[in-house]
């Protein structure tokens, strides 16, 4: 009874703030003139976007505006965190490294940037490194019609022709194949220690498929668009922008560096026995790693990693303070045109909580995969 | 001696070929790298821009001529960290509890209790002292702070608020009212789905609409209520790790002696828990202290918000380089020395070793 009674005075208790605050915003938002409600996502935005993954013009409505600040921020977030993924797992293994100078080097670059503001770090990338660069007439050469300079990196760029479809076909085959017999071939390997390389095998069918996809296709798949020099600025081939390429570097390797330390953590609870018991079976280190560590690391590893990624998707919406139009930055210019406080406040954690939820989501049903199965 | 030397050089860095190719791989980077950067700092950087801005990086606009209170204030700090280190770098309870004869005279747990209350009673002191109180110290508005000491203000405020608000949402989370349980459980989601600089934002354009007329808090408070706000989430989930590593056995022998459940609570659970989580909050303010960083975007002058200030004064236009170096390393100093201090903490309470 006592129960019911504490929770119903704690649950009055809360509405009573709750409907004091709410009060005070309605009177304070008459008193501005500016009316609640969500209808404003329908009028025309009138702003231009620099850098639109989706078509986009400032006729549109804010609404679309908003989405392609949420296309941007989904780039931004996806190759960030394969990126830093890479990044990490490198410099995590080359903590324990047995070369005692890229013990070094790997810690110090952990040392120094894990004790720095991301934010700072990223004026760093953005006015030191990158926006020092020359213009694109004096461009650095990076060899292979790779272009840097202050509007970005440019590069060749593979664009799909007639032929695309049928080479697409014969390659998703060929992969397909390698990635099966690679673990029939492995798996004979390991049960009757036979050596039957599958890394070759599977590495000559994926050739294979490719190659047969090109003979096949009845007109060339691609064809390269090359950037060259027109005025000012470069045309064909991809570009990224200033703005991206220092967010996603300084994204990159900020958490890069938390999740060597994951990834350190996790090789290290891994207990010693293994790696020797592994050995004395007769793997080679590689295998060691793959087979025996690395599965046992991952369960360890998984949880700390999941808020990593989360951190990277939330830290880019320091792309404000750059100016890459992220979903935040569409969202404060749609706030100072409007002047829809509640609105673009709800707005903006709807979106950032769902971007949250999805990868808890997807990292979970990962999580459960690799965890240990018991009876 | 030589022996040793190639010995050593041969076990760490050519014990294979691929070592042997990683070792001179780092070494050119590591060449490269380390004289581009030397060159640079002592002949290319021009650092007439740190120099002549020392005091407006460090205090920012606060008043010249009161000055003497943040120093005043600095000393306390650093009393107060030089007779911590005194007191906790010796060997106290612990060596007894291992069993040895004690080659000293225990330390006197008062000392500890007497230093842990000065460093309570050291920030309300510090925070009257820096903002004063009208009366004897002349008031130094928020709005006049600046540079580092904003900072850092922004940052022992955010934890000492966001602490006991954490810790509240902690049991609340724990509790066994299922309403309780559920608002603070969302409460905690919520902000730990949302990034900081959203919620800054958010304190900066909606707290004064939910606030009664008259009550009109200047940027630095919405910008301190921020980052109470939602740095209490992260509090939040520590503790409660702490709260889940006390075993049910204590809170049955609590009920058993016949303590209440506010007293099973603040005499028995919440002890046993916040010192196991001691090293983790220190974590939590030393990410803090960095994500302090975050309210320049929102127009503060914090360190890196006077920083900015500073490049955008004509006469040190383009100087990113080396106002942006000596900033990162006043937060490197700052943070570094307080993990390797938790570190410390850590191996003397013994956290994990028991």
């Amino acid at each position: 009874m006592l129960r019911v009674i504490s929770q119903a005075a704690f649950l009055a208790a809360l509405v009573a703030v709750g409907a004091v605050l709410y009060a005070n915003l309605v009177r304070n938002l008459r008193q501005l003139g500016i009316p609640l409600g969500f209808e404003f996502l329908g009028l025309e935005a009138a702003f231009a976007i620099g850098e639109a993954a989706i078509p986009y013009q400032p006729s549109d409505t804010y609404a679309r505006a908003f989405l392609v600040g949420v296309v941007n921020t989904l780039r931004v977030a996806g190759v960030g965190i394969v990126l830093a993924t890479v990044l990490g797992v490198l410099a995590g293994i080359g903590r324990l490294s047995g070369n005692w100078l890229i013990r070094q080097i790997t810690a110090a670059y952990v040392e120094i940037v894990r004790n720095t503001p991301l934010l700072l770090q990223l004026f760093v990338w953005a006015f030191v490194v990158f926006g020092r660069l020359p213009t694109p007439q004096r461009a650095i050469h990076l060899g292979g019609n790779v272009y840097l300079s202050n509007r970005g990196v440019v590069l060749p760029w593979p664009e799909p022709a007639e032929g695309f479809a049928v080479w697409a076909a014969a390659a998703l085959a060929g992969l397909a194949a390698a990635i099966w017999v690679y673990r029939r071939l492995l798996w004979i390997k390991l049960e009757s220690g036979r050596g039957t390389r599958p890394g070759l095998a599977a590495l000559a069918l994926l050739a294979a498929g490719l190659a047969a996809g090109w003979v096949l296709a009845p007109a060339p798949p691609f064809v390269i668009s090359t950037p060259v020099l027109a005025g000012f600025n470069f045309q064909g081939g991809a570009g990224l922008t200033i703005q991206f390429s220092a967010l996603v570097t300084g994204l990159v390797v900020y958490t890069g560096a938390f999740i060597a330390e994951v990834v350190r953590g996790g090789i290290q609870s891994v207990d010693r026995g293994q790696f020797e018991a592994a050995a004395a079976l007769g793997l080679r280190p590689a295998l060691v790693m793959r087979l025996v560590v690395l599965p046992q690391a991952l369960r360890v590893i998984i949880p700390p990693l999941t808020n990593q990624y989360l951190n990277l998707i939330k830290n880019s919406s320091l792309a404000v303070a750059i100016g890459f139009e992220d979903a935040f930055f569409v969202a404060r210019t749609v706030f100072n045109q409007t002047g829809k406080t509640f609105e673009t406040v709800a707005v903006i954690m709807a979106t950032y909580l769902t971007f949250s939820l999805i990868t808890s989501l997807l990292m979970n049903l990962y999580n459960r995969s690799v965890q240990l199965v018991e009876r | 001696m030589t022996v040793t030397a190639v010995r050593w050089l041969r076990d760490n860095l050519f014990t294979t070929w691929y070592n042997a190719l990683l070792t001179v791989l780092g070494l050119a980077v590591t060449w490269a790298v380390g004289s581009r950067v030397v060159r640079w700092a002592l002949a290319g950087a021009d650092w007439q821009v740190v120099v002549n801005n020392l005091t407006l990086l460090a205090v920012g606009a606060y008043p010249r001529d009161q000055l003497w209170r943040v120093w005043a204030s600095v000393l306390v700090v650093t009393g107060l960290i030089g007779a911590s280190w005194r007191l906790w770098s010796r060997p106290g309870l612990e060596t007894h509890r291992a069993g040895q004869a004690p080659d000293r005279p225990p330390e006197s747990t008062l000392g500890r209790r007497v230093l842990v209350v000065a460093w309570l009673l050291a920030v309300p002191l510090i925070t009257v002292l820096i903002h004063g109180d009208g009366a004897v110290l002349s008031t130094v508005r928020t709005d006049r702070w600046g540079g580092l000491l904003l900072t850092l203000m922004l940052a022992v405020v955010g934890i000492a608020a966001s602490f006991p608000f954490g810790v509240v949402l902690a049991l609340g989370r724990s509790s066994a009212l299922p309403v309780v349980r559920a608002v603070s459980t969302a409460y905690i989601e919520l902000f730990r789905g949302v990034p900081l600089v959203t919620v800054l934002f958010s304190t900066q354009i909606l707290l004064t609409l939910f606030l009664p007329e008259g009550l009109r808090p200047d940027r630095v408070l919405r910008a301190m209520a921020g980052l109470v706000l939602f740095s209490a989430a992260y509090v939040a989930e520590t503790v409660r790790g702490g709260l889940q590593s006390v075993p049910r056995g204590q809170i049955e022998a609590a009920h058993a002696l016949g303590l209440s459940n506010l007293q099973t609570t603040t005499l028995i659970v919440l002890p046993q828990a916040l010192r196991a989580v001691i090293p983790a909050l220190v974590g939590q303010f030393i990410s803090l202290f960095k994500d302090t960083a975050l309210v320049a975007i929102v127009g503060l002058h914090d360190l890196l918000g006077i920083a900015n200030s500073v490049l955008a004064n004509p006469n040190y236009l383009g100087r990113y380089a080396e106002l942006y170096v000596f900033v990162a390393m006043v937060y490197w100093i700052f943070s570094y020395s307080m993990s390797h201090a938790s570190r410390r903490l850590e191996r003397r309470l013994g956290v994990g070793g028991r």
